[in-house]
């Protein structure tokens, strides 16, 4: 283990010479509520990026269904989330649906069955999948008809034509919305503040109710988003690089 | 229905009709290909040449009549369309590669993924088929890196790999360089002299009167008039065969 406290004390010295107060590395309650909530960031981003890929991907091979229903309520969820606010939304997870769905405990008192870190995973996953939906069907939509047509002579089944054929093709040509989709997601996971799941701006203000240093933190905060973001541009970007196919380029 | 046997056409079209809207592409088309044969289909465009190789792969649904493949009805409802395909392959005008895969992976996709075969076995016989259309060394190269004529013998490649009855070729060569032409040409004569029983719709006249075994003048969504080359080109009768030879020939 790296000795840290010669870092910690040159933070607690700066607080004491220029009046600067970072109490979340020289004190370590506040350092330990940071941390935790920069890992509970981290941990809501990753579920909301995959899972929100994820029902963009079905989503969109469920608009292309022959069944009508199917693809009715595909397009529903996706209006339905595009067209209100996410903070609405988690609002009406946690406190509307979550009033439903309540179990009761060991010791008989009724509690939410859904968490509130749970709720804040499930509302903004469907909130960028819906928008994920879209990108995709804008990249299956720029899939050639002759090539699809192409691999139905081979005898693919429409399945086999989506995962081997359009998906990879229209998931190159998605990639840069999917990026600002993306990015946007990991700023919105902020908003899981407002039902109290104690993610990275939740602690922030916390600490800084405690030690009123408000500034410090604020920069803080920014330093750190600006920083995730830029690291997730930075993946993004050499996966694009990676997919990307001698003498061809997406339409 | 009696089992098909070879001496029956692998291909048997009988008054076929479509139209698309008001517009009436297929006019009562009939036709037989027998096992072996080498067909040739010309006429001028909006013929229904094309469409008519689209409606024996079912990519395209018929209004009213009847296509057999190997004794199946492919306007069927029940049809098994990956057993029909499996028969059928077809090389398109504008070849249709997978552009996000090498050469040798687009012509190993569709025997691993459709038929589930083993991907060793698979790619032995890919490779062979790459020798036999004369692109060995571009295994490894993607699609945009090939010319027309080096995507067009991928594509053929691609369809023989699932080892098809019939091939189906749509204006293979129209949107191929002079030049680049004859080396397309030089594979589709190959697959023919092995015994390939082939439907071509074409517009290079010298070609189809060298490999046909019968020509097939169209227009108007009918079959216009037929024969071998030799009489076809020599002795035609209906006076829009002679006019359509005499623009082009």
């Amino acid at each position: 283990m790296i000795n840290l406290n010669p870092l910690w004390d040159w933070f607690r010295t700066l607080h004491e010479t220029t009046g600067i107060n970072l109490t979340i590395f020289y004190d370590p309650f506040d350092r330990a509520r940071f941390f935790n909530g920069f890992l509970t960031s981290l941990r809501l981003m990753a579920i909301c990026l995959v899972a929100s890929v994820v029902i963009g991907v079905v989503g969109a091979w469920v608009q292309r269904s022959r069944m009508l229903v199917l693809r009715a309520i595909t397009q529903g969820y996706v209006q339905f989330f595009r067209n209100t606010p996410p903070l609405v939304q988690l609002y009406f997870f946690y406190f509307a649906l979550g009033s439903y769905v309540r179990i009761t405990s060991p010791t008989g008192l009724s509690v939410p069955a859904v968490s509130n870190f749970s709720w804040a995973a499930i509302g903004l996953s469907l909130y960028a999948g819906a928008f994920n939906i879209e990108i995709f069907r804008a990249g299956i939509e720029a899939v050639p008809r002759e090539t699809i047509e192409a691999a139905e002579a081979l005898g693919y089944s429409r399945l086999k034509a989506y995962v081997y054929i359009i998906l990879p093709l229209a998931f190159r040509i998605s990639l840069p919305a999917l990026n600002n989709n993306l990015v946007n997601l990991v700023k919105t996971t902020t908003i899981a503040y407002a039902i109290a799941v104690p993610e990275m701006l939740y602690v922030a203000n916390q600490i800084w109710s405690d030690e009123l240093n408000v500034p410090e933190m604020m920069n803080v905060l920014l330093v750190i988003y600006v920083s995730l973001v830029a690291l997730l541009v930075f993946v993004m970007g050499r996966w694009e690089r990676a997919l990307r196919v001698p003498g061809y380029t997406p339409a | 229905m009696p089992a098909w046997t070879p001496d029956q056409p692998l291909i048997r079209i009988r008054d076929v009709h479509l139209s698309f809207g008001a517009v009436q592409v297929l006019n009562g088309i009939s036709l037989d290909v027998m096992k072996g044969d080498v067909i040739c289909i010309i006429g001028p465009s909006g013929a229904g040449k094309s469409t008519l190789l689209r409606c024996v792969n079912a990519l395209v649904p018929i209004d009213r009549g009847s296509i057999l493949v190997e004794g199946q009805e492919v306007h069927d409802a029940k049809l098994d369309k990956l057993a029909l395909r499996r028969k059928v392959g077809m090389v398109f005008q504008q070849y249709n590669l997978f552009p996000h895969r090498t050469a040798l992976d687009n012509v190993m996709m569709a025997p691993i993924h459709v038929l589930k075969r083993p991907r060793g076995e698979v790619e032995q016989e890919a490779r062979a088929l790459m020798r036999k259309v004369r692109l060995e060394g571009k295994e490894g190269s993607y699609p945009g890196e090939l010319s027309g004529g080096q995507q067009q013998r991928v594509a053929i490649a691609r369809s023989l790999a699932m080892q098809p009855d019939v091939m189906l070729f749509d204006e293979v060569t129209a949107a191929l360089d002079p030049e680049t032409v004859k080396e397309v040409l030089v594979t589709i004569r190959e697959l023919a002299e092995e015994g390939m029983t082939c439907m071509i719709v074409t517009h290079e006249m010298g070609f189809a009167r060298e490999i046909a075994d019968e020509i097939y003048f169209t227009d108007r969504g009918v079959v216009v008039e037929h024969g071998p080359p030799a009489e076809f080109f020599a002795h035609s009768r209906d006076p829009r065969t002679r006019q359509f030879l005499s623009q082009i020939l």
